[in-house]
C-alpha cells in the first residue's frame, strides 16, 4: 500500500455532561498518516489538546479490534463511518484524503443519553438482555455437548445472529431509534438452537416489552440498521422476531 | 510460609477427593453472604453467574460500559477440552501433560490436572447456554488443532470463540441480575481492597462517570481482572486492560507470582509507525493452514508472490519437523525474531515474516472441494476459487480484519506478521483454592499465576477463565465462607473503609496536583519501550539492571511532571489512565527484578545467558524449579518467597518439538 499524509478539519460534538447543552467545535489536525486508524487520529488530536491545556475529547473505545462493541462515533452522518461492515476502531485513515472535513457526533437516541462528548450510556441494552436474552440453565452437569446434534445450517445461522457486538449502531442509524435489529439478533440466536426452545415465547414477549419501556422506537423496515451493522446482522432477523412475537401472542394463555 | 494447600492423594484423585470433603454452606446461609467480583470477563462473569445461582449475594464490577465488553471477547481461535470427540487419542491426562510440558515445567501439577478434568464440563455448559460452536454436517461439534499439541481438541466459533463464550457467561450473569442475585456496577474501577482483621472485606472503587468514590462490603473479594500485558504499552490487550486491581491487592499483602512470565504471541500484525496505539492478533488457528516463511536470500525486496518456492525458507518446518508451523508460541516467536535479527525479515521495517495460505488453500481445501464436487483435473483458478470459499468460512473475519488494518488482501498475498505481547502467565499467587496470600481475597483467570507455567498453550486461556469461574470457585469459596456464616455485613463507615478511601482520594489529588507538562500517554509509551527492549523476547543481566534504573527514574519523572487535564468529579479518562500507568510503572520494576532473579530460560522467559547450542531455551531445574512469589515491603523493596514445584507425574525433560 502507498502511504500518504493529510491535513484535516474535524467538527466534533462537545458536551460536558448529560445536563448541559452541547455544541460543535472545529479542530485542525495535521500530518495524519494514511496508515493510522481513525481513533489513533483522535489520539493525536487529544495529545495535542492536553499539551495545550485543553480538555481532550471523551470517547468510548477498548479492544480496538472491532469486537468489544464499545466504540461508537457517528461520522459524517453514518454510524462507524464510511466503510461497510466496520467499527470506528477498524476504520483507517486511508478512507480520507488531504483537506477533507469530517463531522463526528455521538450516537443519538433517547435511550442512549450522552455521558460526555462522544460517550453515551447504553445500559438499556443490558436491561433488554436481562429481560430474556439467555437460556435458563444453571452451572452444573448439563448433558454431554454432543448429545443434542444441531443441524449445521441452523448452527451457522444462530452464529451469524450471535455475532452482534451490541454497539448500538443500528439504533443510531434508525430514524425511529429502534433497537429491533439488536433484539432480533438475540432472539434469533437463541430460537434457532434446540437449547433455546423452551423459553421462546416468553423471551420474545419480555424482551420486546423491555425495549418499549426503555424508549426505543418502533421498526418501520427502512433497513438503515442492516446497512450500518458492523457485523452484517441481517434484517431478516427482524422478520423472524416478528413471527416469534406473533406466535407467542397467539399461543399465550 | 507459602502453603499451596494441594490435597494429598494421587494426582487424578485430588480434585474429586477435595470436592468430597470440602466444607459446604447451606442455602439459607448463602443468602446472608456477600461476594464482590471485580472484572466481568470469562472468569468474572462465570463466577458471578455461578455464585448468584448458588444463592450468594453478588456485586459485580467492571470499568467498561457493559460486562460484555471485557477483553475475553477478543479471543479468536478457540477453547481446549479433553473430549476426544475426534477419536485421535486425546484424554484428560494428555491435556494435562501437554499443558505442563507447554508451560515448560513451571506450573503446579495439581492445578493443571484439575483444569484438564473440568475442561469437558465447560463445553457441555457452554453448549447448554446456547454458545454456537462450529459443527459438522452431522450436527456434532467440530474441532481444530492448536500449537503444542498433536490432537484436535480445540472447540471454536469461527474466529470469534472468545466473543461467543463471553456472551454465554454474560447472559448467564444478566439472568442473575434479573433475578436479583447479582448487582452490576458498570463504569466502576476498583482502586483498593479493604482489609479488616487480616481478611479482605471489601473494595473502594471510583464511579468513572461521576468521579465519586464508593465503599462496598463483601465477605470475600474475587479479582477477575485479567492480565497486565499493557505494561509494554503495545500489546494485543484492550486499551483499558490494566493491572491496577491486582497491584492494589499486591500492595496490601497479596504476593505476586512469576511476574516476568509474559507470552509474546508469534502472529500479530506488525507495527506500522509511532502513532500505533495497540497491536492486533491474528489467531494461532491460522497456523493450522498458514505456512510461515522468509526469503532464503537476505534483504530480498521482491514481492512475496514473485519469490519462487525454492527460494523460500519455511524455517519452522525446517527446524521443527515434528510440529512444524504448530510449535508452541514461545518457540515460534523466538524463531521469527531470530530470522529478522539475522536480516531475513520482510516488509518496510524488516520486522516481519510471511504467513502464507496459498499452499493449503490450493492443495488442502481446493483439491478436497474439487474431489467432493467431482471436478476432474481442476485448473489452478478453480482450485483457488474453491479453496477460498472454505478458508473464508474458517477464518473469514480474521482475513477481513487484516485487510482493514493493512489494506492488503490475504487471500491474494501472504500476511505479514510479527510477535507481540499477548498474555501474562504471571499474576497474583494463589493456592489450590485460588485464594491469594490475603485471606478471603481470590484471583481467577489470567489475573492469577497458576496454570500455564512459563508459557501458555493456545486455546487454554478461555479454558482456564471458565474453569476457575464455573467449576472451581463455587466449591473452594464455600470452604472459606463456611466459617464466616456468623459474620454480619460490616458497615462501610468502619475505620478501615474510611482509611482506605482516604488513601485513594489522596493519591488522586496528588496526581491531579502534579500539573506537569508531559502527557500520561507519553510516559506509558516510554515505559513500554524500556520493557519491550530489555524485558521482552530476550533478556540479559545488564539490560535488566539498566531497565530497573530507568524505570525508577521514569517513576520520579512521572510523579513530578505528569499533566492530567479536567477535574476529579467528572468523567475523566486521562485521570483513569494516569492511575493505571502509575501502577504499571511499579509493576515494570518488579517484572525486571523477577526476570533478573530467574537466571534460566523457560517458556516465554528467555535469558540470553541460558540457551542450548542450537539457541533453544535452557532450563535450570536444579536452581529454578519454583514459583517466585514476591511480597511487597516498601517502594523498590520486595521479599522473594519460593514455592518449590514437585513433578510426580509429568517428569521434567528438555522440551523438544523437533
Amino acid at each position: 500500500m502507498e502511504h500518504y499524509t493529510m491535513n484535516l478539519t474535524l467538527k466534533v460534538w462537545r458536551q460536558q455532561n448529560g445536563n448541559t447543552p452541547g455544541r460543535f467545535e472545529t479542530y485542525q489536525v495535521k500530518n495524519i498518516s494514511s496508515e493510522m486508524s481513525f481513533l489513533e487520529m483522535i489520539d493525536v488530536l487529544n495529545e495535542e489538546m492536553i499539551r495545550e491545556g485543553k480538555d481532550p475529547i471523551a470517547f468510548d473505545h477498548d479492544c480496538r479490534e472491532g469486537i468489544c462493541g464499545m466504540c461508537s462515533m457517528y461520522i459524517d452522518g453514518r454510524p462507524h463511518g464510511p466503510w461497510q461492515q466496520n467499527t470506528v476502531c477498524q476504520l483507517h485513515m486511508r478512507a480520507y484524503k488531504d483537506g477533507d472535513t469530517i463531522v463526528i457526533e455521538p450516537w443519538r437516541a433517547n435511550a442512549f443519553p450522552v455521558i460526555k462528548d462522544l460517550m453515551v450510556d447504553r445500559s438499556s441494552f443490558d436491561r433488554i438482555i436481562q429481560a430474556g436474552g439467555f437460556i435458563s440453565v444453571n452451572t452444573g452437569s448439563p448433558v454431554d455437548a454432543n448429545a443434542i446434534p444441531v443441524e449445521k445450517n441452523m448452527a451457522d445461522a444462530a452464529f451469524a445472529a450471535a455475532a452482534c457486538i451490541g454497539c448500538g449502531a443500528c439504533v443510531a442509524a434508525c430514524k425511529n431509534s429502534s433497537a429491533m435489529l439488536f433484539l432480533s439478533a438475540k432472539v434469533t440466536h437463541l430460537a434457532l438452537l434446540p437449547q433455546g426452545h423452551p423459553e421462546r415465547r416468553t423471551r420474545a414477549m419480555n424482551m420486546v416489552a423491555q425495549m418499549d419501556k426503555e424508549g426505543f422506537g418502533a421498526c418501520t423496515n427502512t433497513g438503515a440498521c442492516e446497512a450500518v451493522c458492523p457485523k452484517g446482522i441481517s434484517i431478516e432477523n427482524i422478520a423472524r422476531l416478528n413471527r416469534e412475537y406473533l406466535m407467542a401472542g397467539l399461543t399465550s394463555e | 510460609m507459602l502453603d499451596s494447600k494441594i490435597p494429598s492423594g494421587p494426582l487424578a484423585q485430588k480434585w474429586t477427593d477435595y470436592k468430597g470433603h470440602v466444607k459446604l454452606v447451606n442455602p439459607a446461609n448463602k443468602r446472608k453472604l456477600e461476594v464482590i467480583v471485580v472484572g466481568t470477563g470469562l472468569a468474572g462473569a462465570s463466577a458471578a453467574a455461578s455464585l448468584g445461582e448458588l444463592g450468594y449475594k453478588v456485586k459485580a464490577f467492571c470499568f467498561q460500559d457493559s460486562p460484555r465488553r471485557a477483553h475475553s471477547i477478543a479471543a479468536q481461535g478457540g477453547i481446549n477440552a479433553a473430549k476426544n470427540y475426534q477419536n485421535d487419542g486425546d484424554s484428560v491426562f494428555r491435556l494435562f501433560y501437554d499443558t505442563v510440558k507447554g508451560g515448560d515445567y513451571r506450573a503446579r501439577e495439581a492445578n493443571v490436572h484439575r483444569l484438564a478434568e473440568v475442561s469437558v464440563n465447560i463445553i457441555d455448559q457452554c453448549v447448554a447456554q446456547g454458545v454456537p460452536f462450529a459443527r459438522d454436517y452431522g450436527g456434532l461439534l467440530n474441532n481444530r488443532s492448536f500449537g503444542g499439541t498433536q490432537v484436535q481438541r480445540t472447540f471454536y466459533a469461527a474466529g470469534q470463540t472468545g466473543q461467543q463464550l463471553l456472551i454465554g457467561a454474560y447472559q448467564a450473569m444478566e439472568r442473575q441480575v434479573a433475578l436479583g442475585n447479582v448487582q452490576q456496577f458498570t463504569r466502576h474501577e476498583m482502586l483498593d481492597v479493604v482489609i479488616i482483621d487480616g481478611k479482605a472485606r471489601g473494595i473502594i472503587c471510583r464511579n468513572l462517570v461521576t468521579g465519586e468514590l464508593e465503599r462496598h462490603f463483601g465477605h470475600a473479594v474475587l479479582l477477575c481482572t485479567g492480565g497486565y500485558g499493557n505494561v509494554f504499552y503495545l500489546s494485543t490487550n484492550a486499551m483499558g486492560s490494566n493491572v491496577t486491581a491486582a497491584w492494589k491487592a499486591h500492595k496490601k499483602g497479596a504476593f505476586f507470582g512469576n511476574p516476568c512470565f509474559t507470552q509474546i504471541h508469534p502472529t500479530c500484525i506488525p507495527v506500522s509507525g509511532d502513532h500505533q496505539s495497540k497491536l492486533t492478533l491474528m489467531s494461532e488457528s491460522l497456523r493450522n493452514d498458514g505456512r510461515i516463511w522468509v526469503p532464503k536470500q537476505k534483504g530480498d525486496k521482491r514481492k512475496p508472490n514473485d519469490i519462487p518456492e525454492e527460494e523460500r525458507d519455511y524455517y519452522l518446518e525446517r527446524r521443527y519437523p515434528a510440529f512444524g508451523n504448530l510449535v508452541p508460541r514461545d518457540v515460534a516467536s523466538r524463531a521469527a525474531k531470530e530470522r529478522c535479527d539475522a536480516g531475513y525479515g520482510v516488509g518496510t521495517t524488516g520486522q516481519a515474516v510471511y504467513l502464507d495460505f496459498k499452499y493449503n488453500l490450493i492443495n488442502k481445501y481446493g483439491k478436497a472441494e474439487a474431489n467432493k464436487q467431482g471436478i476432474q483435473n481442476p485448473d489452478l483458478d478453480t482450485l483457488i476459487r474453491l479453496g477460498k470459499e472454505v478458508v473464508k468460512e474458517e477464518y473469514g473475519n480474521l482475513f477481513d480484519m487484516y485487510e482493514k488494518i493493512t489494506g492488503e488482501n490475504p487471500y491474494e498475498v501472504p500476511m505479514r506478521i510479527y510477535p507481540a505481547v499477548h498474555y501474562t502467565m504471571g499474576g497474583l499467587w494463589v493456592d489450590y483454592e485460588l485464594m491469594t496470600t490475603v485471606k478471603g481475597l481470590y484471583a481467577l483467570g489470567e489475573a492469577n499465576f497458576s496454570d500455564h507455567g512459563a508459557n501458555r498453550l493456545g486455546a487454554s486461556a478461555l479454558m482456564q477463565g471458565l474453569a476457575d469461574g464455573y467449576f472451581v470457585i463455587p466449591y473452594t469459596i464455600g470452604n472459606y465462607l463456611a466459617d464466616d456464616i456468623a459474620t454480619k455485613p460490616i458497615p462501610t463507615d468502619h475505620p478501615a473503609f474510611v482509611a482506605a478511601e482516604k488513601e485513594v482520594a489522596d493519591r488522586i489529588s496528588t496526581l491531579m496536583n502534579v500539573k506537569g507538562k508531559q502527557t500520561v500517554e507519553s510516559f506509558h509509551k516510554r515505559l513500554g519501550k524500556i520493557m519491550w527492549e530489555k524485558c521482552g523476547m530476550a533478556r540479559n543481566e545488564n539490560g535488566l539492571k539498566e531497565a530497573i534504573t530507568e524505570i525508577r527514574e521514569l517513576k520520579k519523572e512521572f510523579w513530578s511532571d505528569v499533566r492530567i487535564p479536567g477535574s476529579v468529579n467528572e468523567m475523566n479518562p486521562e485521570l483513569d489512565k494516569a492511575g493505571r500507568v502509575a501502577d504499571f510503572i511499579e509493576l515494570g520494576e518488579l517484572m525486571c527484578l523477577d526476570a533478573l532473579n530467574r537466571n534460566e530460560s523457560c517458556g516465554g522467559h528467555f535469558r540470553e545467558e541460558s540457551q542450548t547450542e542450537e539457541g533453544e531455551a535452557l532450563r535450570n531445574d536444579a536452581g529454578f524449579s519454583y514459583v517466585a512469589a514476591w511480597e511487597f515491603k516498601a517502594e523498590h523493596d520486595w521479599n522473594l518467597h519460593k514455592e518449590e514445584l514437585s513433578f510426580e507425574v509429568a517428569k521434567p525433560t528438555q522440551r523438544s518439538y523437533k
